[in-house]
């Protein structure tokens, strides 16, 4: 009798543990901003809090791109240094006196043609997406080196801090942009054809193209939009900054997939939400916050982001199996 | 005779649901155990509770006489007890001998491999299953599915086993390969293995196996000598009602033409192959493994370019599979797992996968909708799932292919091209399937069966058209066919006999 109850007590546990496993990023992020705001007065003031997402804002917006890349089993490590591209392109055209809304469709056209330029090679080239992503970032930061010399481009037209700086109804124009935007693409995931064949092609590819699905057009059309999402973090890096630098966004695309992951996307494909990638985003941007609060070397920092990073993806394979 | 395993009363719930209950089973040295069922019986979780994967919530197990807790995989094999699992555990990229003696390489001292008496020691046990002929540093790549399976025993062979549970071994093989590895299985019972043997094809259990083993629905139905038992009284422990007749009567076909090959060539693959096909006609398609046969089922869905000819629908060419699909051809892939589904998502969308496309123009996706279309072909085609929100990697085979043939039939086919729809199915999934086929028939839809298993092919198809090496080696009637013409033009219309 004994034995019989111990184990429905321990089914029970892992009943809860299952439920508690739909929203463990939520609740990670939670703990975290418990033990935050225990650590640091302040953490929870309002100026603080909207430092954090101005901040996070960027890499969120870029990480976006990185989830629906993910999802389809593929990666774009090219992110980091499109952004840097398509920001030194915005600069220069502002600082040669084009007006403002021109600028800025170039920069987004060069994050939108450089992310073709990664899918067709990677849906039609058929190579693996980690090599030829790895290329367009070795190349796209060249060429923002040529274009920009090796040296900042200082932009003096001030209209173009609001995208950096500027509120609506006193919340920051970054972190409205990055709320209409994950509004946006978790519908789109969820409610449009286009979401749906991302899981699919993740999931199993030849199905995918055996129930008639254009797998090499979504590919192309997923890089297409990790580049513009790029692009859009290249706007506010930029003018957050007023300057584009030459080494803007290096190693960005790691942050932007340790995001994606810690949200519980799964780095094989098929499976994960932009919501997770919000929330991972966020943890890694409180995470910094509350390091540089309560003074810890920035040296430590990196340690810290690491150990989280492994601790959420162990905790998912730990998870995994339980459910087995 | 010493009883190798006992098996008393084993319960095993998962989260709460029981999928089996009480089941006993035991294996005797020198027996060959068929195990039975539908799918979903409970004979794979059962095989999973031997093999150490899953722990049984209650009973008890016994090895030799003795209690044991089967503690993992490794103290399975330990206990010598081998599975042979449908689909192989061996990897592809490595050679027959690293592949038997993979984990325990023959060592010359600490880490250094011993190649040379590894081969030795690996054509000793090819020897025990007859296929001492393939060289021990062949690659697996290069050999052929029959001869996996072969490889597969023999390296449970190596481990000393004495229970050999297969799963489903014939289920890929052909007629002469099924031969085969029944009298190998026959030879190892000589040899005082004990053999747990799952199959869907009764006439191999009356074949070689001494007892069987019936579960339904989970539960234990009984254990009988083969002796004495008929076929029809196996099928109706099984199901639990009888069947009657495995295959409806044919209904009339027309004689307008739907689907029209002409002279298709495929690289390497089909050499001239000519046919039409009817409207509500079923065309068999007959041939060995490796005639060609689902590759033809390829090219007719514009998968492959074509060297030469063409493929027509209604007068309309087909060069693409959105193409295909758009003018009505289906296809149900033999590969349910690799080209048929998406394992990790949903039933529900499995179903409307292709469909997705139709149902939108602006790509938008409305859920009332989706809704309707997923209930309709749950219930029509009476796929076993509480909710269609389950991931369809957890459902039995047999459901699983209904949701293929659902996702199918959603896009209104005039062409439905099955290939081997009925592998791996159990008798009563089959005649579900065969009364499917029969009913849309009835509708004016054309089938291209594809099947390896004759029987089937007899009892369906109007006309049967056979492949030997990628081209049609012969075609025959409903009327003429038998296994025997069939056979012959199999293997290159040669008098039947030795033809390797």
């Amino acid at each position: 009798m004994e034995k019989t109850t111990s184990k429905d007590n321990k089914q029970k546990w892992i009943n809860l543990l299952l439920v508690l496993d739909k929203y463990r990023v939520l609740l990670i992020f939670v703990a975290l901003l418990i033990v935050a705001s225990l650590l640091s007065d302040a953490f929870l003031t309002t100026s603080n809090l909207f430092n954090v997402f101005r901040q996070v804002s960027i890499i969120a917006i870029m990480s976006v791109g990185m989830t629906l890349v993910i999802i389809t089993a593929g990666i774009d490590l090219s992110v980091g240094s499109v952004m840097a591209f398509s920001g030194a392109v915005l600069a220069g055209i502002i600082t040669a006196g084009i007006p403002l809304p021109i600028a800025i469709i170039a920069c987004i056209l060069v994050g939108i043609v450089l992310g073709i330029f990664n899918g067709f090679i990677v849906a039609k080239g058929k190579v693996p997406a980690f090599i030829a992503t790895l290329a367009v970032m070795v190349i796209a930061r060249g060429m923002t080196l040529v274009f920009t010399q090796g040296n900042p481009i200082v932009v003096s037209d001030t209209s173009f801090r609001f995208i950096g700086a500027g509120t609506i109804f006193g919340v920051p124009f970054p972190i409205v942009l990055m709320i209409v935007i994950y509004i946006i693409m978790y519908w789109v995931l969820k409610h449009t054809t286009f979401g749906r064949y991302l899981y699919a092609i993740g999931g199993n590819e030849e199905a995918s193209r055996l129930a008639g699905i254009s797998v090499d057009r979504v590919k192309i059309a997923v890089y297409a939009l990790a580049g513009f999402f790029a692009s859009v973090s290249a706007l506010i890096y930029t003018s957050r900054l007023m300057s584009a630098q030459p080494n803007a966004g290096a190693g960005m695309e790691l942050d932007a997939i340790a995001a994606v992951i810690i949200g519980g996307t799964r780095l094989s494909g098929g499976r994960g939400a932009v919501t997770g990638t919000l929330i991972g985003a966020l943890i890694m941007g409180v995470l910094d916050n509350i390091l540089n609060l309560t003074n810890v070397s920035p040296f430590y920092q990196d340690i810290a982001k690491g150990l989280v990073i492994l601790a959420a993806v162990l905790i998912d394979s730990k998870l995994a199996n339980l459910k087995k | 005779m010493t009883t190798l395993l006992n098996m008393e009363n084993i319960v095993k719930s998962f989260s709460g649901i029981t999928v089996l209950k009480n089941i006993n089973l035991t294996v005797n040295q020198g027996e060959v155990v068929a195990l039975l069922g539908e799918n979903g019986a409970g004979k794979s979780t059962l095989m999973k509770i031997i093999a150490g994967v899953h722990r049984p919530t209650s009973g008890s197990i016994y090895i030799k006489g003795k209690e044991v807790t089967i503690l993992n995989p490794k103290h399975s094999q330990e206990l010598k007890i081998s599975i042979i699992h449908q689909e192989f555990n061996l990897i592809t990229d490595l050679t027959i001998a690293e592949n038997i003696f993979l984990g325990r390489e023959k060592r010359k001292f600490s880490g250094v491999i011993d190649w040379k008496l590894m081969h030795k020691e690996t054509k000793k046990v090819l020897q025990k299953v007859g296929i001492d002929h393939l060289p021990a540093e062949k690659f697996i790549s290069d050999c052929s599915v029959a001869e996996r399976q072969l490889i597969e025993i023999a390296k449970a062979l190596s481990f000393d086993s004495e229970i050999l549970i297969m799963d489903e071994p014939t289920a890929t093989l052909n007629d002469k390969e099924t031969q085969t590895l029944l009298n190998l299985m026959d030879n190892l019972r000589k040899n005082g293995l004990g053999i747990i043997f799952i199959t869907h094809r009764l006439e191999e259990v009356s074949q070689v196996a001494d007892r069987i083993v019936v579960l339904r629905d989970g539960e234990y139905i009984g254990s009988e000598k083969v002796k004495h038992v008929t076929k029809d009284k196996m099928v109706s422990m099984m199901v639990g009602r009888d069947i009657q007749d495995l295959f409806p009567a044919r209904s009339e076909a027309s004689n307008d033409v739907v689907l029209e090959v002409n002279n298709v060539s495929v690289k390497n693959r089909l050499h001239n192959i000519s046919f039409n096909v009817h409207k509500g006609e079923v065309l068999g398609v007959a041939g060995l493994l490796g005639s060609g046969k689902t590759d033809l089922s390829k090219a007719l869905f514009g998968l492959y370019q074509l060297q030469q000819g063409s493929v027509k629908l209604f007068g309309q060419e087909i060069m693409t599979p959105k193409e295909a699909i758009d003018a009505g051809i289906s296809l149900v892939t033999d590969d349910r797992k690799g080209e048929g589904l998406i394992l990790d998502l949903s039933v529900y969308e499995n179903i409307l996968l292709p469909f997705y496309r139709k149902m939108t123009k602006t790509g938008i996706l409305k859920k009332s909708r989706m809704d309707q279309i997923v209930d309709k072909w749950v219930k029509n085609l009476q796929v076993k799932v509480h909710h269609s929100s389950v991931e369809v990697g957890t459902l039995s085979g047999g459901n699983q292919q209904k949701v293929v043939l659902g996702k199918w039939l959603q896009m209104n086919p005039k062409l439905l091209i099955l290939n081997e729809p009925t592998r791996g199915i159990d008798i009563g999934a089959k005649t579900e399937i065969y009364k499917i086929i029969k009913d849309l028939t009835n509708e004016g839809i054309s089938i291209l069966l594809i099947s390896s298993e004759m029987p089937e092919l007899l009892g369906m198809a109007h006309r049967i058209i056979v492949l030997h090496e990628g081209e049609i080696s012969g075609e025959l009637s409903s009327k003429e066919a038998t296994q025997e013409k069939i056979f012959n033009y199999a293997t290159g219309g040669e008098t039947v006999g030795e033809n390797d």
